[in-house]
């Protein structure tokens, strides 16, 4: 065998990758060896996006901005806050008494995580309207409701922490879930509390906890944005960009609509957190934790109502848990349960409605939820359970089958062009 | 043969390989038991396991709440009415069915952990359509044995092991 066979046989290799960068002078030279300026160029400057997109696809950034804000604010509370049952609810009155601005720092947390709420449920909204969910995001939607859970219990666990009336009782409540496993149910709820009630050590577990979650949930984030600049952002058309007469650059004009929304969004919540900041919140939860007396009457936070009153719709206790995790488990299977190959509803009259449906069912369900659990109020929480699951499993796959779409335009630019014309409509309060 | 030697040679791959894992997920194992059992409750806790009450004073359908490892404990002094109340109801009548006698050590006193077995709520005595407890947080019924008659609590309230110390003391743990 020659030499130059020899060469031949053996793959040639590039361990080393530098070069490459658009960019000169320091940039270039930074961005030859760390490659993240034209990452940031790429995904955040040239990235193409859908011209028609509304101020519901604000709703991304405003969430980003939230978390990030729920971060810093919670990390300044970290310095004060004492997770013991002896201090932690007197370490809460000196923040909001002695701290240098104390009271804004932790007023603005707890709002935030109300804001976060109302932010990600708009953000859920859209996707179903507008059929974000369809293929190819069925992933990026998965990742999403597992953000969604995230929330929900880095939320419950924050909520304990004040250790006032609500927090002790909604602990002992949300923890006791758990006792619902079959079998091993009472050495979980054990394991959980590292007592044979929450106390202390449950505690100072949840302060634990709460900061892991919020990280945790900056990490599915990333992967949740990841996922969008893989399969693009849908739009109010639900048709997909086929050339540049289809797509605006991310920066500046998507920029620069997110920052829009993202001030009104941020006014409205300075507004009710300057004005009005313990209005979402329950006034018992000024009181201490006291073990021997529950408040008569139990709510969690305002955006778990939904939730708690389907748990509380079913008179069986692993059955009203089962129910309650899968109301919200089950938003994973909408992408098999809808199969209609057309995203958007401003072209299904059928499904259109049936979202609304779903949104005041949502609205009933949240009144129940904080409504005693006895007479009339039982049998409307029940039907309004039952619709929830309906929305899924009968309506979804059943209005896939028997409606029939409306006439659709070729691309996002004739959709455009038939909304100046009239022959469509939209959402007016949140296009452009 | 040529075959079989090959065979051979990869049994015994297979053999080292399986051995690996093996002592590796033991050794994975091993080092995650203390952290998982790190949560569980530590030795002060465990120690504080029993309390004595003095019931001296407990007048008849009085009903005082101890607090026992972190829960309330409900000792309650039966009158006869609900004695006589939780002696005749219907096996057939309850969720979870279960004899009064069965519940207590002394007919006259009721003892029973004051956590309602749905979700933990405390009941509150002498309401509901029982008269026995009544828990606010989702409507569960208890009568004057304890027992659930009517709400989403799947079993009694649960009876904590105690016992009498003379004639006036009881040992809850």
């Amino acid at each position: 065998m020659s030499a130059d066979n020899l060469e031949q046989k053996y793959k040639p290799v590039h361990t080393n990758k530098t070069g490459g960068s658009p960019f000169t002078g320091i940039t270039g030279w930074i961005d030859n060896r760390l490659p993240v300026i034209r990452m940031f160029k790429h995904e955040y400057l040239d990235f193409q996006v859908p011209k028609s997109l509304s101020y519901f696809w604000s709703f991304g950034g405003i969430l980003t901005i939230c978390l990030i804000l729920l971060i810093i604010t919670g990390l300044s509370l970290g310095m004060h806050y004492k997770p013991d049952t002896k201090y932690a609810f007197d370490s809460v009155e000196k923040i909001m008494r002695d701290v240098n601005f104390g009271w804004l720092i932790r007023y603005a947390h707890m709002n935030l995580a109300s804001f976060f709420f109302i932010a990600v449920y708009l953000h859920i909204f859209r996707g179903l309207y507008y059929g974000s969910y369809k293929e190819p995001r069925q992933l990026m939607w998965l990742i999403g409701i597992v953000i969604f859970f995230l929330m929900m219990a880095t939320a419950f666990l924050g909520y304990t922490l004040p250790w006032g009336q609500m927090s002790f009782w909604g602990a002992t409540v949300i923890t006791n879930l758990f006792s619902a496993i079959p079998f091993f149910g009472e050495s979980v709820v054990t394991w959980l509390w590292g007592d044979y009630s929450v106390g202390d050590a449950a505690l100072n577990r949840f302060y634990v906890l709460h900061w892991l979650i919020a990280f945790l949930i900056v990490g599915a984030v990333v992967f949740h944005v990841i996922a969008l600049h893989i399969v693009g952002s849908n739009n109010p058309s639900g048709i997909e960009p086929k050339d540049t007469r289809d797509t605006v650059s991310f920066s500046p004009f998507t920029t620069s609509k997110d920052l829009v929304g993202m001030l009104v969004f941020l006014l409205i919540f300075v507004t009710v957190m300057m004005y009005a900041p313990n209005y979402l919140g329950h006034p018992d939860n000024y009181i201490p934790a006291n073990p021997l007396v529950t408040p008569p009457h139990i709510v969690p936070e305002w955006y778990f109502l939904p939730f708690y009153a389907i748990l509380r719709s079913i008179p069986d206790k692993l059955m009203g848990v089962i129910a309650m995790v899968s109301s919200i488990a089950v938003l994973g299977l909408l992408p098999w349960l809808d199969f209609s190959k057309v995203r958007s509803s401003v072209f299904r009259p059928i499904w259109k409605q049936c979202v609304f449906l779903f949104v005041l069912n949502f609205f009933v369900l949240m009144y129940i939820g904080a409504a005693p659990a006895e007479g009339i109020y039982l049998v409307i929480g029940r039907i309004a359970t039952a619709f929830w699951f309906a929305f899924f499993f009968i309506l979804a796959p059943l209005v896939s089958i028997v409606e029939k779409p409306l006439p659709m335009p070729e691309s996002i630019h004739e959709f455009e062009n038939w909304k100046k014309q009239g022959k469509i409509k939209t959402i007016n309060i949140f296009s452009k | 043969m040529n075959e079989n030697k090959n065979k051979d040679k990869s049994t015994r791959r297979d053999f080292l390989t399986t051995v690996t894992a093996t002592v590796g997920a033991v050794g994975v194992g091993a080092a995650v038991l203390p952290v998982i059992s790190q949560m569980n409750p530590d030795s002060s806790v465990k120690a504080l396991a029993s309390i004595e009450v003095d019931i001296s004073k407990v007048k008849e359908g009085q009903e005082i709440t101890v607090l026992w490892r972190g829960k309330p404990v409900f000792i309650k002094r039966r009158t006869k009415e609900d004695i006589l109340k939780a002696k005749e109801t219907k096996m057939a009548d309850l969720k979870d069915p279960q004899e009064d006698k069965a519940r207590v050590i002394k007919e006259e006193w009721l003892v029973v952990i004051g956590v309602c077995t749905h979700l933990g709520c405390v009941p509150a005595g002498g309401q509901g359509d029982y008269s026995g407890w009544f828990c606010p947080c989702h409507g569960s019924h208890y009568d004057t044995s304890g027992r659930i008659r009517k709400g989403p609590a799947p079993t009694n309230l649960e009876v904590p092991k105690y016992e009498f110390v003379g004639s006036d003391k009881i040992k809850i743990g």
